[in-house]
């Protein structure tokens, strides 16, 4: 048994030796976040889109219009002082704020701001619609977009957009302001800096990017120098967790400050703990389901108004969603400007049963919901399919990671999937160009970044609505025009939009301002402190 | 767990040593090849089949269909597959694995940096593996029957049948979260991020390397509980297959004959039972590495350690097929050259082979 | 009594008069060896017991565990619901229940699968041997040399998730160690007598592989696979942890724990019960392919 002995004893001083205060709690002029953040896939303002990069980049760069953390309703000027509408609103002329210097010292000059847009438009990435919607091309952008002078920035759209809306464009990602001096100064083969910017910064925002490393972490350094003046934290890491229970539990432990992706369960075992705090965020995103109108039966009107009458949205807003998803029936989410507050639905089988009947359908039928993998979607399709069974109609799941199930949805291959939607910008008119606006229903239009169009529907009065309501110059008039088209598709077409998003955060109590406003690139790091 | 039985290999005489071994040599090298592009081909294929699409990972979901189509000739996915194929084999034989999706770069660079990560995971699980189950298994072994040998057969089968992430789960609540003995999720501790200067990517070595103590410590109780786990796996068949082996021999003449003459129990049984044992065990030991490589998956999801197991599932979610293809050929060729060093070396060493 | 006697005595005869008596007297000398085993019993027992839920299910269980009932989640185990119940209010121990069924289900498919693939393959390889035989090995190895799980991701990524296309995933990674031993025994048999005696009689080769060689491959084969049941039975559940094998709401225990995984700290029964009952079944076949080993093959070691 020595030799037994000799092992115990070894690991015994072993273990010693590793065990002990393993771990620091987190400095105080670092602040520490817990997140997914597997969607980043580069950060380039120009080709940014995903949620968890919209967010970082919103710190990195300033934009020329902002919504700023202390009044996230009001749009304000971000690099831009003050701005001009002329020529029948088809002109805007931004004057630059003086005196912004980016990260690196060079001067925010209205060339940055003019090349930044530019770049958007001759890079042709995903988020570029945003802006290309206004008629630029490659080949026109140099002469509608220019910089009039040292300190002007003059930009002219071709197609008949409110120019309130052309403003709320400025605010998105796609007009974050780059340093061209620097970008172009690691330019090769004439690519805009593409490359060198997938993992760099070139901004003027309140923080810089240090490091980047994907599916681990991204660091972020404090620019002493913003406008707002030096941001209270030295550093911000968001370190890449994909499990919502180690979150927790690295937050218990105090090892990070923040977790952004707790699940409504955990954050109910969470609220006894008088260390952390919950706060709740309503969010752009909302849960829908989408029928596709090219499916004999789902095509009927009555069946989809059937499936609308079918969900218990209350049953399951109150149990495994509560506290981060609400009701919301409308497709611009609640909170924001022109939103539909109302939700005429709720669980009515009796109903659901008689419009099916007088569709000819009875006896129910079967069909398949697609779904993505991650919760809560596993769970909503679960609990859909147990309404839809008291219908009649017998419900297949799938489940499938995104860029499986997009591709699918993408080529009408579905029955109903149920997913999230969030906006592109903070206008309505983001949203009512995916659901209520489908010019060309044709399988050969390919509109694939339109969702009317993957669920094969269009409607001319819809169309009719969403293009007077993008124009309109009236900004009240604007606003009823928005409400009585997210009405209109409350009882037309496809969409059977069920839940909001409530983000619920939770931090140590000693970390405070911390700001998450409604859209996913409305979230501000610079004003966070620790006590 | 897979063991090499006989693989009909041909005894060899003493006198026809040298070019028989060059002949082996030359056979083992075609046979990594030609599984290599099996492996390839196979993965390959497998990543072109895939339903999930490598342009909308890129462009993302709300692209249109002119962005689409960009991308989707810049990938090359209009040339049929076999031209795909040999494209890819040309530039791997230059070294280059291709861009990561995910990651923004070079699928080699990822590699270099994740897999180190694995190689810790997988080696201390394995010493843990060797240094508690080879004891174990010789205990077992020597008291056959008793309740020692039960005892070590208990724990090894537990080992060996529970579903790793779920143990992985539990030991994080209890030994992390409730005793706080351990370390969190994540390989260090993330402020230490980036200090210590990357030579070999094992992070213990360039600590120490650095004379950096702190960071060695942090990053030690960092690795202790992912390694544990699955090294309980390593060592619940190393201590099997050591108890196997070892009732093997005791039960062989010689050792009766040792004992007969007076040569005291643990003599025998360490020096004389133990010492013929090695040899297979170094196969075994060999085996259970490689498979360390790979059953690592499930253990870096729960741990958010960042080896190529987490590597290869986030590139493989997201069709990324550059990174899988390049993660799959680097485990695939170290899962096979492992377990052919370790067949070598078992017939090299093998006194019945000779 | 007597019966019983003659029972014995006729299984326990020195010398059987027939072919039927002598495989009935192999399979219960086999048993007898086996039974002295206690944990091989130990195995068999849990087997059994797991066949045995799968069948009663309809008897034991209160519902069929798949139907949501919000407003009872996360119950803590009670009498009326011994195992609680998990994120959508579903009773725990029915689904546990239903869930063996998929396991079996599981266990049968991948066998009906591998062990014909790896008999056709090692008897074909090991018999005929030369070009034949070096072809059929190299790809055995190609699939040896696989990562095996993520082999199974990739293939259950390519053919879309699913239980159906997840066992076949496995089936297609597990099938090379099998296709080796039988190879290694029909290496063996190849060049002795009584298969000399058939080729004379002028039996065909394909007669020869299937009525001699193969019987005496089975045992090995089958040994081999009940080993390796566990490590499929793992394989299966890693795969639902990871939303690539069965689909909600099938009970599958490896789906039970990840969609569970999230409630560990507060509704611990959640995740663990069904992590146990991995834990029990892979010990079970574990356990009793051991007792297999040793009594058919007590020498391999492994």
């Amino acid at each position: 048994m020595t030799k037994l002995k000799k092992i115990l004893i070894t690991f015994t001083t072993l273990a010693a030796f590793i065990m002990g205060p393993s771990h620091a709690a987190t400095p105080g002029n670092t602040f520490v976040m817990a997140k997914d953040i597997a969607d980043i896939i580069t950060m380039d303002p120009a080709e940014v889109f995903e949620l968890t990069t919209g967010e970082i980049t919103a710190n990195i760069y300033d934009k020329i219009m902002m919504f700023e953390p202390e009044d996230l309703q009001t749009l304000v000027g971000g690099v831009a002082e003050s701005w001009d509408i002329s020529n029948g609103g088809k002109t805007i002329t931004f004057k630059i704020r003086p005196g912004l210097k980016f990260h690196s010292g060079n001067p925010v000059r209205a060339e940055d701001v003019a090349w930044s847009l530019q770049r958007v438009v001759k890079l042709n990435k995903t988020p570029a619609f945003i802006i290309t919607q206004f008629g630029w091309t490659a080949d026109n952008v140099d002469a509608l977009v220019k910089a009039t002078d040292a300190s002007h920035v003059q930009i002219t759209i071709t197609e008949d957009f409110s120019p309130g809306l052309v403003l709320n464009a400025m605010s998105a990602g796609v007009a974050s302001v780059v340093d061209k001096k620097l970008v172009m100064s690691h330019e090769k083969d004439g690519d805009l800096g593409y490359d060198w910017l997938k993992s760099k910064s070139a901004g003027s925002g309140a923080f810089s990017l240090k490091t980047w490393k994907a599916n681990e972490l991204v660091t972020l350094e404090a620019n002493a120098g913003y406008r707002h003046g030096a941001p209270g934290m030295k550093r911000v890491i968001l370190r890449h967790v994909s499990e919502p229970s180690s979150q927790r539990l690295l937050l218990e432990k105090a090892d990070v400050d923040m977790a952004r992706n707790l699940t409504p369960d955990q954050v109910k075992g969470i609220q006894g703990n008088s260390d952390i705090a919950i706060d709740g965020h309503p969010k752009g995103t909302i849960v829908y389901m989408a029928a596709n109108a090219s499916h004999p039966i789902l095509g009927k009107a009555k069946v989809v108004q059937a499936l609308r009458n079918l969900v218990d949205y209350e049953s399951m807003a109150n149990s495994f969603l509560a506290g981060q998803f609400v009701v919301h029936q409308a497709f611009w989410p609640g909170g924001l400007w022109a939103a539909l507050e109302t939700t005429p639905y709720k669980q009515d089988v009796a109903k659901a049963k008689s419009l099916l009947a007088e569709a000819g359908h009875a006896d129910g039928f079967e069909l398949t919901i697609h779904t993505l993998t991650n919760s809560p979607f596993p769970e909503i399709a679960q609990a859909v399919q147990a309404n839809l069974a008291k219908g009649g109609i017998k419900a297949n799941i799938v489940t499938l990671e995104g860029k499986t199930l997009w591709p699918k949805y993408r080529a009408r291959e579905h029955d109903i999937i149920l997913a999230r939607w969030s906006p592109d910008y903070v206008d309505p008119h983001s949203n009512a160009d995916a659901f209520a606006h489908n010019p060309d229903n044709r399988l050969e239009a390919k509109l694939t970044g339109v969702l009317a169009w993957r669920n094969a529907w269009a409607d001319d009065a819809s169309n009719a609505l969403a293009v007077k309501a993008r124009n309109e110059l009236d900004l009240d008039k604007r606003k009823k025009q928005y409400l009585d088209l997210q009405a209109m598709l409350q009882t037309k077409g496809p969409f059977v939009i069920m839940f909001q998003q409530n983000e619920q955060i939770a931090r140590r109590k000693n970390l405070k301002g911390f700001v998450s406003g409604s859209n996913f690139d409305l979230v501000f790091y610079r004003n966070v402190s620790k006590n | 767990m897979d063991q090499s039985t006989a693989s009909g290999g041909q005894t060899v005489g003493p006198g026809l040593a040298l070019p028989s071994k060059l002949i082996k040599i030359v056979g083992v090298l075609t046979s990594l090849l030609l599984t290599f592009i099996g492996l390839t081909a196979i993965t390959f294929v497998i990543g072109r089949v895939m339903p999930a699409d490598p342009v909308l990972a890129i462009v993302g979901d709300r692209a249109s269909q002119e962005v689409y189509d960009q991308v989707f000739l810049q990938l090359g996915l209009d040339k049929p597959i076999y031209v795909q194929y040999f494209r890819y084999l040309s530039q791997l034989v230059e070294g280059d694995l291709g861009t990561s999706i995910m990651t923004a770069q070079p699928v080699a660079e990822d590699i270099l940096r994740f897999f180190p990560a694995t190689l810790e995971l997988a080696t201390i699980a394995t010493l843990l593996g060797i240094f508690v189950g080879i004891p174990m298994g010789v205990l077992a072994a020597v008291h056959q029957g008793r309740w020692q040998d039960h005892i070590v057969r208990v724990i090894g089968l537990i080992g060996y049948s529970a579903p790793i992430f779920w143990l992985g789960m539990v030991a994080l609540l209890i030994f992390y979260a409730k005793l706080d003995w351990v370390a969190g999720p994540g390989r260090l501790d993330v402020f230490y991020d980036g200090i210590v200067e990357p030579v070999t990517g094992v992070l213990l070595i360039d600590a120490a390397l650095s004379r950096d103590w702190e960071i060695f410590h942090n990053a030690l109780s960092h690795l202790i509980l992912p390694a544990s786990i699955l090294g309980t796996f390593a060592l619940a068949y190393i201590a099997r297959m050591t108890r196997s082996f070892m009732l093997d021999q005791l039960s062989q003449e010689y050792i009766l004959t040792a004992r007969v003459k007076g040569i005291p129990e643990w003599n025998v049984i360490w020096n004389h039972a133990f010492r013929n044992v090695l040899v297979q065990l170094i196969t075994i030991i060999g085996l259970t590495y490689a498979s360390l490589l790979e059953g690592s998956v499930l253990t870096e999801t729960v741990f958010s350690w960042p080896g190529i197991g987490q590597y290869i599932t986030n590139s493989l979610f997201n069709n990324d097929m550059n990174a899988v293809l390049g993660g799959t050929i680097v485990v695939g060729v170290c899962f096979v050259g492992i377990n052919m060093l370790s067949d070598l070396l078992y017939r090299l060493v093998d006194p019945r082979v000779r | 009594m007597a019966a019983e006697q003659t029972l014995r005595g006729w299984l326990l005869a020195e010398i059987p008069e027939s072919k039927l008596q002598a495989r009935c007297q192999r399979i219960f000398i086999s048993w007898l060896a086996f039974i002295r085993n206690p944990v091989a019993v130990i195995g068999l027992l849990i087997i059994v017991g797991l066949v045995g839920i799968a069948a009663l299910a309809p008897w034991i269980t209160s519902s069929d565990g798949l139907e949501p009932d919000l407003a009872n989640r996360l119950l803590p185990p009670s009498s009326e619901h011994w195992f609680g119940t998990d994120g959508l209010g579903r009773d725990i121990f029915d689904r546990i229940i239903w869930g063996s069924r998929i396991t079996l289900y599981i266990v049968a498919l991948v066998s009906v699968i591998v062990v014909p693939i790896g008999l056709l393959i090692g008897t074909v390889a090991g018999y005929i041997g030369g070009l034949v035989d070096t072809i059929l090995m190299r790809l055995t190895d190609i699939f040896l040399a696989f990562p095996r799980l993520i082999l199974a991701m990739a293939l259950v990524a390519a053919l879309g998730p699913g239980l159906e296309n997840a066992v076949l995933a496995i089936a297609l990674t597990t099938w090379s160690p099998f296709a080796r031993i039988a190879r290694a025994e029909a290496l063996t048999i190849r060049n002795s007598e009584f298969i000399l005696a058939a080729q004379v009689q002028g039996v065909s080769t394909i007669g020869i592989l299937t009525r001699h060689v193969t019987p005496l491959c089975l045992s090995s084969v089958i040994v081999r696979l009940t080993l390796d049941m566990a490590g499929i039975i793992l394989t299966a559940a890693g795969l639902g942890f990871l939303g690539l094998g069965a689909q909600p709401p099938t009970p599958e225990w490896g789906a039970m724990i990840s969609l569970g995984r999230q409630f560990l700290i507060d509704q611990w029964w959640v995740p663990t019960v069904p992590g146990i009952a991995i834990l029990v079944v892979s010990l079970g076949f574990n356990l009793l392919g051991d007792g297999l080993r040793d009594v058919f093959d007590p020498k391999s070691g492994g």
